[in-house]
């Protein structure tokens, strides 16, 4: 189980996030929405500790954070990824396995298998040879998946992984998603398609700025809940197999 | 003229040194140069570079061997460059012009105090021609430690360079990473002077580099490329100075700048030319 207590960012003196506090049911699916500018990534970039905070702390079992940082894979957005870096898509995946490798440790051929697996995985088994500027969208946001397969952390963080990929990839990785959580893996989502919630996810977190509920889909996806994330207008045209 | 070239390295020590000292430098400014390129820090290269005048001048001043003076200066600078970026609603670029003009500007002056105007001069345009044994040795040594470095910690420069926010993410101190870096750039900024001078030193790290950048697709790759190019480079450029009696970082610097623009022009990444064959079809 993750815990966040008290999460409060401000970017500039604005607030980003205010005092968020909730739980992440492990061997979930989580989904994080809410309106642009809700502070989504944000959330997830402060329980990584990657922003600077006012406050805040996170817990996994009860574990400090800095103890299980290497079993929590982050796949960032897409486009803050340098695309020209001289990287080919197996070696970006290889760097999945660095956190457990450690200092001093080089990838060996047991990293190099694990890499073939994540890539298979993923779909993405015939690419490894290919600079990652050559790829689609959606194909990156495999490998990216795959890297965070290859490192065989038991939570992944996800922020916006279906923003702009093709339908066949956002549908490998949703299945993996769906198959990883059945393993008894713990993932969080940062979405913003709310057609997709109910088939996609376990447990929701709504924000805007503030935390509008967490829990699981049946409580959380409530009529009242998105219109008090999105304003009433926008809510009603946003909800789309509510819960009631 | 090769042959004359050939015949002065076998009859002066003076030659021989300048050559040795010249390939060293071009494999380590090769190597350091694609960490600086791929993080996009050339600015912070150009800068350190410029900032180590007043650390040469003060160990004129002090009496001893420049190297020591110039590193320290040159990490100040990177030190306050880091501080006034956190603690100022500026931009690291506009920080770092401050921050080494300022320290450019103090070396002009305190070397005016310490030596002669010809002093000044070579450290502003290199004089490898005049590299002392002991010179030769510190460069050395400095391209072991620098090579090492790189060796031991690739994966983490790798992956910090790639992607700093999963670096983050598992824990890495990037923090001190960077600033590893940074002495290590300040070294090889010290060490270039000798032959390319400190207003030169920024293409003895980015030019290689970023013609190696344009001909591969592997971080390993690129740093051999880059390497490689830092030498023939140096030896050519020295050759040409020798030859031709020019001053030899501005013919180094020259000869870098010819890989680049012939990589610039065939490089398949780029692929300028054949883009042109198909616009004009």
């Amino acid at each position: 189980m993750i815990e966040l207590k008290n999460l409060t960012v401000t970017y500039q003196d604005k607030p980003a996030l205010s005092d968020v506090s909730l739980t992440i049911r492990e061997k979930a699916i989580t989904g994080i929405i809410g309106p642009n500018g809700a502070g989504k990534s944000t959330l997830i970039k402060g329980m990584m500790d990657l922003v600077k905070k006012n406050s805040g702390v996170t817990t996994v079992d009860n574990q400090p954070l800095n103890n299980v940082r290497k079993n929590i894979a982050y796949v960032e957005q897409r486009n803050t990824i340098d695309l020209t870096f001289p990287i080919k898509v197996s070696e970006t995946v290889l760097l999945g396995t660095f956190p457990k490798l450690g200092l001093f440790h080089r990838p060996k051929e047991k990293e190099k298998q694990k890499v073939i697996e994540s890539l298979k995985q993923v779909k993405m088994e015939e690419f490894g040879n290919r600079q990652i500027g050559e790829l689609s969208g959606g194909q990156l946001q495999r490998v990216f998946i795959a890297r965070a397969l290859a490192q065989e952390a038991d939570i992944i963080f996800l922020d916006e992984p279906f923003v702009g990929i093709d339908m066949n990839s956002e549908k490998v990785i949703i299945d993996l998603l769906k198959q990883l959580r059945d393993e008894g893996k713990t993932i969080v989502v940062v979405h913003h398609d709310l057609s997709k919630v109910t088939t996609y996810f376990d447990d929701l977190i709504i924000l805007n700025q503030e935390l509008i509920s967490y829990g699981p889909i049946a409580k959380s996806f409530t009529t009242a809940n998105i219109k008090s994330a999105y304003g009433d207008s926008m809510g009603d045209l946003m909800i789309k197999g509510v819960n009631d | 003229m090769i042959a004359n070239f050939i015949e002065g390295l076998t009859k002066y020590e003076f030659l021989q040194n300048a050559l040795f000292t010249s390939v060293v430098i071009g494999i380590v400014s090769g190597v350091i140069g694609c960490f600086i390129i791929l993080r996009g820090m050339s600015l912070m290269g150009d800068a350190i570079s410029h900032a180590v005048l007043p650390g040469v001048a003060v160990s004129y001043i002090v009496g001893v061997n420049y190297f020591i003076g110039a590193t320290v200066f040159g990490l100040f600078a990177a030190l306050i460059i880091g501080l006034v970026t956190q603690h100022s609603k500026l931009k690291s670029d506009t920080a770092i012009g401050i921050v080494f003009s300022s320290f450019f500007a103090a070396g002009i002056i305190a070397i005016s105090f310490a030596k002669s105007s010809t002093d000044l001069y070579h450290i502003l345009f290199g004089n490898v021609l005049a590299v002392t044994q002991s010179d030769m040795i510190i460069t050395v040594v400095i391209a072991i430690i620098v090579v090492l470095f790189v060796i031991v910690f690739y994966k983490e420069l790798l992956v910090s360079s790639f992607d700093p926010v999963m670096s983050q993410a598992y824990g890495l101190r990037t923090q001190v990473i960077h600033y590893a870096l940074m002495l290590l750039l300040t070294l090889v900024a010290v060490s270039a002077l000798q032959t390319v001078g400190t207003i030169l030193v920024v293409a003895m790290l980015i030019t290689p580099a970023a013609t190696a950048y344009l001909l591969s697709n592997r971080l390993s790759v690129m740093i051999l490329i880059a390497s490689t190019i830092g030498v023939v480079s140096s030896v050519v450029g020295l050759f040409l100075s020798y030859s031709y009696n020019l001053a030899s970082g501005a013919a180094i610097v020259l000869t870098t700048t010819v890989f680049f623009i012939l990589a610039f022009l065939f490089s398949p990444k780029q692929n300028l030319l054949i883009k042109r064959r198909k616009a004009i079809k």
